[in-house]
């Protein structure tokens, strides 16, 4: 299950400031382990030490936000794109 | 309380059929340009300043300041000139001509922050004139007024003009829209469902130092909402030309993405009636092109512009 995650300019110095990179997973949470693994230190920025997702932080699946889904637990389809968002003021 | 410019509220609420994707879906919309001063924020701008004369917070002859992309910067402004206050606000640098023309024409002071960091960016700079102590400031993201004005007055009148709702659709800014109405809606019927369109901030947030430098508004509780859908700047043209193109509808964009989130949401509906909030008209937009060459043209001229 490849899908393509968007990150934010401001975690890209923890990703070799890759805008767009590939992971494996069949869930976010898997996919986001999997961008772990191959940029160690990008996890921590997205979530906290008890493994859910940090407040500052939103993830849409295919444009719609995660926690209205199943959170971490949202199955991922293939070929479908994560896209990592900070929370900021709008209005 | 001075009567004028005239009150807020009792707004059309109109059918949109050339978007109906089935026979079982009504897509209606609540055209919010037909407030005094061209957007639903007359709304809570009305609300927080009476709310703020009543418990003796301000009086005529003060300054008061409030960051806003545009349109509660112009609600306010024309409000403040009329009962005798001044008035800062304080605007993205990168906001388009007509905002900062039309906030002086309405007597405001601007004062611009930094575009790349956003609406996070002019609330700084807010806080920092209002710490300074000679500006009060109202501060929509946290003011209970802002969702008041919408539980009080435009949830009750969708009530009446819509009778049934199954979803509720609007832009995600403060947060007061979304809490307000969807608070009176579901008092109402406890199935009518809430949804978020999202502008694509991502990219407009370069200046962002770390993801704790977030900013969630105080009035916003992301439990009350049901889902949230995020629109890129594109879908949000497309769904705006179109608008105007089948129903006749000049709308500003943040009507655009709504309609984009509605349409989605109206998918796995399957039937049902949506009402769609449509904050404001296009005249404010016009300078950014977004009318004009190819969607992907006026897109990408959008980019990090706030809606």
């Amino acid at each position: 299950m490849s899908v393509e995650v968007r990150i934010p300019t401001v975690l890209r110095p923890k990703t070799g400031g890759q805008g767009v990179v590939s992971a494996e997973g069949s869930t976010v949470r898997e996919v986001l382990a999997a961008v772990e693994a191959a940029h160690p230190g990008f996890g921590p920025m997205v979530l906290e030490a008890s493994g859910a997702l940090k407040r500052f932080v939103n993830i849409f699946l295919d444009d719609e936000d995660v926690r209205y889904r199943q959170g971490l637990d949202t199955p991922v389809p293939d070929g479908s794109t994560l896209v990592i968002l900070p929370a900021v003021a709008g209005g | 309380m001075a009567a004028r410019p005239p009150a807020p509220g009792h707004t059309p609420l109109v059918p949109l059929p050339a978007f109906s994707p089935g026979p079982g879906i009504s897509l209606y919309a609540k055209l919010e340009w037909h407030n005094p001063t061209g957007s639903v924020k007359d709304r809570p701008a009305r609300w927080m300043l009476d709310a703020a004369e009543r418990e003796g917070l301000v009086e005529p002859g003060d300054a008061l300041v409030e960051p806003t992309s545009g349109n509660t910067g112009i609600a306010l402004a024309c409000l403040a000139r009329l009962r005798g206050y001044r008035m800062t606000v304080v605007v993205p640098d990168n906001a388009g001509e007509e905002r900062k023309a039309l906030l002086r024409a309405f007597g405001a002071e601007v004062v611009e922050s930094p575009g790349e960091r956003g609406a996070n960016g002019a609330v700084e700079v807010a806080s920092d004139i209002a710490a300074a102590g000679r500006h009060t400031m109202l501060f929509q993201y946290a003011n209970p007024a802002n969702p008041l004005s919408h539980y009080e007055g435009t949830g009750p009148e969708i009530l009446e003009q819509a009778g049934r709702v199954d979803a509720f659709v609007a832009g995600l800014g403060t947060g007061g829209t979304l809490m307000g109405v969807g608070r009176a809606l579901r008092e109402a019927d406890p199935a009518t469902r809430v949804v978020a369109a999202a502008p694509p901030a991502g990219e407009s947030v370069l200046g962002l130092r770390s993801l704790e430098d977030g900013f969630l508004p105080p009035i916003f509780d992301p439990a009350a909402i049901d889902a949230r859908i995020l629109v890129s700047t594109a879908d949000a043209v497309r769904a705006t030309r179109r608008l105007l193109a089948e129903e006749g509808l000049f709308v500003g964009l943040s009507s655009g993405a709504v309609l984009h989130a509605a349409l989605r949401w109206a998918e796995r509906l399957g039937e049902g009636t949506l009402v769609l909030l449509f904050a404001d008209a296009g005249w404010k937009y016009l300078s950014s092109g977004a009318w004009e060459g190819t969607v992907e043209e006026a897109a990408a001229r959008l980019n990090g512009r706030p809606w």
